[in-house]
């Protein structure tokens, strides 16, 4: 089974795409390396390779997690199967 | 089955001081940036010797100073080497920094330029160059134990495949190297920003994690100082961001799991110090790939695991730097630059243990002999930490 975006941890809110060429409508499979299971998730953007797909709806402002940890809060609200970046998810610090 | 380290050796240069080495390397080394020209003369003029040019020297001060003065004698201390011709515009300064490699015990020699010139330092260091190069070719390789190996890592170019793949591959290697009384070094200390409670968890005593913390905030401040928004797009870099990472917070929480699930932190050194017993150490350390490199091997580190997302392409002139990546199009596109690839974990073709594996070998085959892409592309990026303004 081709593996499209890789998650973390159950519980994260984001996975991450893992493949090229993702474009938007495509259901992908994902798969949760800690507790070692697959999932399915179709996208709503063309993702890069590398880049984040939401894995849940998210209101803005907004904590991300991923690893289990806070790693920034939102900047507007997020569609699961959205593209999450820079556009809109900001870092805590500095 | 994973790999059984139990009874491990690699095949090292043995100094005087009982470190082991895994290259021999007859360096000529500039105390200053105006005696880089000498130095490169020297190089010129005999074979198997490699000058380190860098820009600095001249006018520093107070603990800036000191850590130029700890980073060239670190990095001519360093086991990887065999002998160091030492240059300066002045003698007082070239002899500050052969009296403590000579603490080593191994061959090396001061020169100064001022009243002689170039061409007469060139031509008397060029002899004693020579001489020491009889020297080192003289050595042989022995058997060492693996305690004799010090690892360091630092990442670059990270991306998120950093997080998934590269770095717990070289995390899953320190957990195995930690048991068996190996000295390992991390840093980058801005780039644990959002993940440093995590490495505070990880300190073994009470004592070192209050070490950590004030190195971290000593740090902070800096950052907070000088900082403008989003930090220039400097943390995350945007070769970060074009790699997918969002975040300093998430780009720290890949970059830690180089530190593995179970190793302690058993340690912690300012910039260029040197461990002073096995286990693993944090290192405060610019997170710029060449200079925390440049300050692990002045650290004493003879073998380095970098593992990098995007494709960063650094060396070291003295320490092997052992390239990992997880990033499927970066294998593809950098391979020349990947001495692993570890891509099968973004398929799920290939378990971390597997992973830590295939790092450990070829840590061995660098540590035998076999030249990493980075030695056998020429990179050579010697670059000193500087501190603040000169005098």
């Amino acid at each position: 089974m081709t593996i499209h975006f890789v998650v973390h941890e159950d519980g994260d809110a984001v996975g991450t795409v893992v493949v090229e060429n993702v474009k938007a409508g495509d259901t992908l499979t994902g798969w949760v390396m800690e507790q070692d299971k697959t999932v399915t998730l179709k996208v709503l953007n063309e993702i890069p390779i590398g880049h984040k797909v939401a894995l849940k709806p998210l209101d803005s402002g907004a904590t991300v997690i991923k690893y289990g940890v806070d790693i920034g809060r939102t900047i507007a609200p997020i569609k699961a199967g959205e593209y999450l970046h820079v556009h809109n998810v900001k870092t805590k610090r500095w | 089955m994973p790999m059984d380290l139990s009874k491990a050796t690699f095949w090292g240069y043995r100094r005087d001081n009982g470190r082991v080495g895994v290259r021999n390397h007859v360096i000529v080394l500039p105390v200053d940036d105006i005696s880089n020209a000498a130095a490169e003369g020297v190089a010129r003029n005999v074979m198997g010797t490699m000058a380190l040019p860098h820009p600095y020297g001249r006018l520093q001060f107070g603990a800036d100073l000191e850590l130029h003065f700890r980073t060239l004698i670190g990095t001519g201390s360093n086991p990887n080497v065999a002998a160091a011709v030492v240059i300066g515009i002045e003698p007082a300064w070239t002899q500050r920094i052969v009296d403590g490699i000579a603490k080593t015990g191994k061959p090396v020699a001061g020169f100064s330029i001022e009243h002689n010139g170039d061409t007469a330092t060139v031509m008397a260091a060029s002899r004693k160059a020579k001489e020491f190069v009889h020297c080192a070719t003289a050595l042989q390789r022995v058997e060492a134990p693996l305690k004799d190996l010090w690892v360091s890592t630092k990442c670059g170019e990270s991306d998120t495949t950093s997080g998934i793949g590269a770095n717990p591959a070289v995390g899953n290697a320190f957990d195995k190297l930690h048991p068996h009384g190996v000295t390992l070094c991390f840093g980058e200390t801005t780039e644990l920003t959002g993940g440093e409670h995590l490495v505070a968890e990880r300190c073994k005593t009470p004592a070192i994690r209050e070490r950590f913390m004030f190195m971290f905030n000593r740090y902070q401040d800096i950052i907070n100082r000088h900082k403008t928004s989003d930090l220039s797009d400097s943390q995350p870099t945007k070769g970060n961001i074009a790699g997918g990472l969002t975040t300093i917070e998430e780009k720290a929480l890949g970059n830690i799991q180089k530190i593995g699930r179970k190793c302690t932190v058993d340690g912690v050194i300012d910039k260029a110090e040197m461990p002073t017993h096995p286990g693993l150490w944090f290192m405060d350390s610019s997170s710029a790939a060449a200079e925390m490199v440049t300050l692990c091997a002045a650290s004493g580190f003879v073998v380095h695991f970098f593992p990098t997302g995007q494709g960063n392409v650094i060396g070291n002139p003295i320490l092997p730097v052992i390239k990992l990546g997880a990033n499927p199009k970066t294998v593809r596109t950098m391979a020349e630059h990947i001495d692993v690839d570890v891509s099968g974990i973004t398929r799920r073709e290939l378990n971390m243990d597997q992973a830590g594996d295939k790092l450990l070998e070829c840590m061995f085959a660098t540590a035998n002999g076999r030249w990493t892409a980075a030695e056998v592309l020429g990179h050579r990026e010697f670059v000193l930490t500087r501190l603040y303004e000169s005098a």
